[in-house]
């Protein structure tokens, strides 16, 4: 049984259509990705999915009950951490985790037990008696996702979990995130950091709320970006970037002292490209072809869509 | 010639050092990044440099200026984004730009021309009237530096201007500040993504209070140790458990559900490791070489960091 399935899920706001007709499905114990810039209909996906609000047209199921008909069955079975986890800055790790333990309905013995499991999968087993307002950001982050899974839940959604979290935190809260993938939990994530989307067992691109692509990672780089990137390194990379952007090259970026330039066919005009800089008085330059990041892809795909 | 040069920069709150005997250079015209994890004294740094903080000892010249002896003629040379820069979420756009006008005591001349060329550079014009509050957070951050640079500066100083910001919006900012950087600005900025200091002419990575390296990006690259194998397993726990026994073993790293494996040769190492793995029952999805990011350096240099 897949872990979520949605088919032409729609949510309208007055005149404005936050999520359009999307379909897609979640399979059990994987680790599935929402990409999308701010107000691409992300977190009201998430919202429907929790039963929270009621989609305008569509359907959708979790864990095998109705979004609209049977929201109860899901909120006891799901887990959910937002942008802003709500802890208590002013109660010890520990308090927290009790207070969302009977939250969930977790009592004596089986409550004491659940929380000794989470303390250790998320690593604050030593700082138990920590007021959480003192913790670090990264350790803040980590509490908040173990108190999203006290209840066992078979399925976890995070909202942009990361969103301010340094590099180093953020790589071992991931770690934490396959550690549960691995037990079993399924994952639906929403992020804006590219490198994290890389880490998604597979991904949906979300823009205007439709998705626009889906995938594991690295088959959406193969298949979905539709040229090539070039990369230039030259004297005067001003004059360069102007040449560029008059030919019609679509993206035209400066990175340090190198400019990534993208477009359908640029391999072919490799040469072309060439004598255009020489000519336009950009210096002597090296051009050669560079795989795709994911956000080349992203961002190829973004624009083709508004097109 | 140098736009910052620092001497010794130190700053104490009570007893945490926040910022420790900091020297380095930034010359006129870079795009120079600072990234490390969170506490790393990133933000310290950019205030005492804005001329906001005091330092606890040391010196510093931005442009020149003194920090510490002349905040208010630094002032007017810099333009300073702090990470939460403060607009006016009931007035305009346009409101907003001129009221930082007056604050900078742009001539009132120079002010139109200079606040409709603002707009247009940060694609904003569309959205002169709308107030900052119901702006989208990218559009929020184009705002914050066209403020900062409503008096012309020759130097910006940027603490983590994209962050939670969508890509769309964070490569348009990248692509403000190129075309800032092509007119001859210094920028300083921090950042918690790794990509982005792909877009610095140097990057500085910082670890409690200090610069524990500096360079190119190219250049920080290769001090990640040795070449990376990149195995896909199923048994990540198992895997990690056993790779220190690999006789060409030097480090690992773990990204979601693939191992980064550092050896001195990885075309050697490759079938190696294959036999290996195979022996110790680890089963592999696949196994092929890479080349290491910015973020595999970094990684390995925290950690040593970490352990001196």
């Amino acid at each position: 049984m897949n872990a979520v399935v949605a088919r032409a899920l729609t949510k309208k706001f007055g005149d404005f259509t936050a999520v359009d007709h999307i379909s897609f499905k979640v399979r059990p114990g994987e680790i599935f990705g929402f990409l999308g810039p701010n107000g691409s209909g992300k977190t009201t996906t998430i919202r429907m999915l929790l039963g929270l609000i009621r989609p305008t047209e569509g359907e959708a199921q979790v864990l095998g009950f109705d979004i609209a008909r049977e929201p109860q069955a899901i909120a006891s079975r799901i887990g959910y951490m937002s942008q802003k986890f709500s802890l208590y800055p002013d109660l010890t790790v520990d308090e927290n985790l009790t207070f969302y333990g009977r939250a969930y309905g977790l009592r004596g013995r089986r409550l004491a037990r659940r929380k000794e499991v989470v303390l250790e999968i998320i690593g604050l087993s030593q700082r138990r008696d920590r007021i959480t307002a003192n913790l670090a950001g990264g350790w803040q982050q980590r509490l908040a996702l173990g108190a999203a899974i006290l209840h066992q839940p078979e399925l976890l959604f995070l909202d942009e979990p990361t969103a301010g979290v340094d590099p180093v935190s953020r790589r071992d809260f991931w770690r934490l995130l396959y550690e549960l993938a691995a037990r079993n939990t399924t994952i639906f994530v929403t992020t804006h950091y590219m490198d994290e989307a890389e880490q998604c067992h597979r991904l949906a691109f979300i823009h205007q709320g439709q998705i626009i692509a889906m995938g594991p990672p690295g088959q959406i780089k193969r298949e979905r970006m539709q040229g090539d990137v070039v990369e230039i390194l030259c004297d005067r990379p001003q004059i360069a970037i102007q040449a560029l952007r008059q030919a019609g090259i679509p993206e035209v970026a400066l990175y340090g002292r190198r400019i990534h330039a993208a477009g359908p066919g640029l391999e072919e005009r490799l040469s072309a490209l060439e004598s255009l800089l020489r000519q336009a008085g950009a210096g002597p330059q090296t051009l050669r072809i560079i795989p795709p990041s994911l956000e080349d892809v992203f961002i190829a795909n973004v624009k083709n869509s508004i097109q | 010639m140098e736009a910052i040069v620092t001497q010794h920069l130190h700053r104490r709150f009570r007893k945490t050092v926040a910022v420790r005997d900091l020297s380095f250079r930034i010359e006129q015209g870079e795009v120079f990044g600072l990234i490390g994890p969170d506490g790393a004294g990133k933000t310290t740094t950019l205030r005492m440099l804005a001329g906001v903080l005091n330092p606890t000892s040391g010196r510093a010249a931005v442009l020149g200026v003194d920090v510490t002896k002349d905040p208010e003629a630094l002032r007017q040379k810099i333009g300073y984004m702090p990470q939460h820069f403060s607009l006016y979420g009931d007035l305009s756009v346009l409101e907003n730009l001129t009221f930082f006008a007056e604050i900078y005591r742009v001539p009132s001349r120079e002010r139109k021309e200079r606040i409709a060329r603002l707009l247009h550079f940060a694609q904003l014009r569309a959205f002169a009237d709308r107030p900052a509050g119901k702006l989208s957070g990218g559009m929020k951050k184009k705002l914050g530096l066209a403020c900062a640079l409503i008096h012309a500066p020759q130097l910006l100083l940027l603490d983590e201007p994209t962050n939670g910001v969508d890509p769309v919006s964070r490569r348009e900012f990248w692509d403000i500040l190129a075309e800032l950087h092509l007119q001859g600005v210094t920028i300083l900025i921090t950042t918690p993504y790794m990509d982005e200091a792909e877009r610095c002419n140097r990057v500085g990575l910082m670890f409690r209070g200090e610069i524990i390296q500096q360079g190119e990006p190219e250049a920080l690259r290769r001090l990640a140790p040795g070449e990376m194998l990149v195995l896909y397993t199923t048994d990540l726990a198992q895997a990690e458990q056993v790779l220190p026994d690999f006789p060409d073993y030097l480090e690992h790293q773990v990204y979601g559900d693939r191992l980064h494996i550092f050896t001195p040769d990885a075309q050697a190492a490759k079938p190696r490791l294959e036999a290996f793995l195979k022996t110790r029952g680890i089963p592999m999805q696949s196994l092929y070489q890479d080349e290491p990011r910015l973020e595999e350096a970094f990684i390995h240099l925290i950690r040593h960091a970490r352990l001196a």
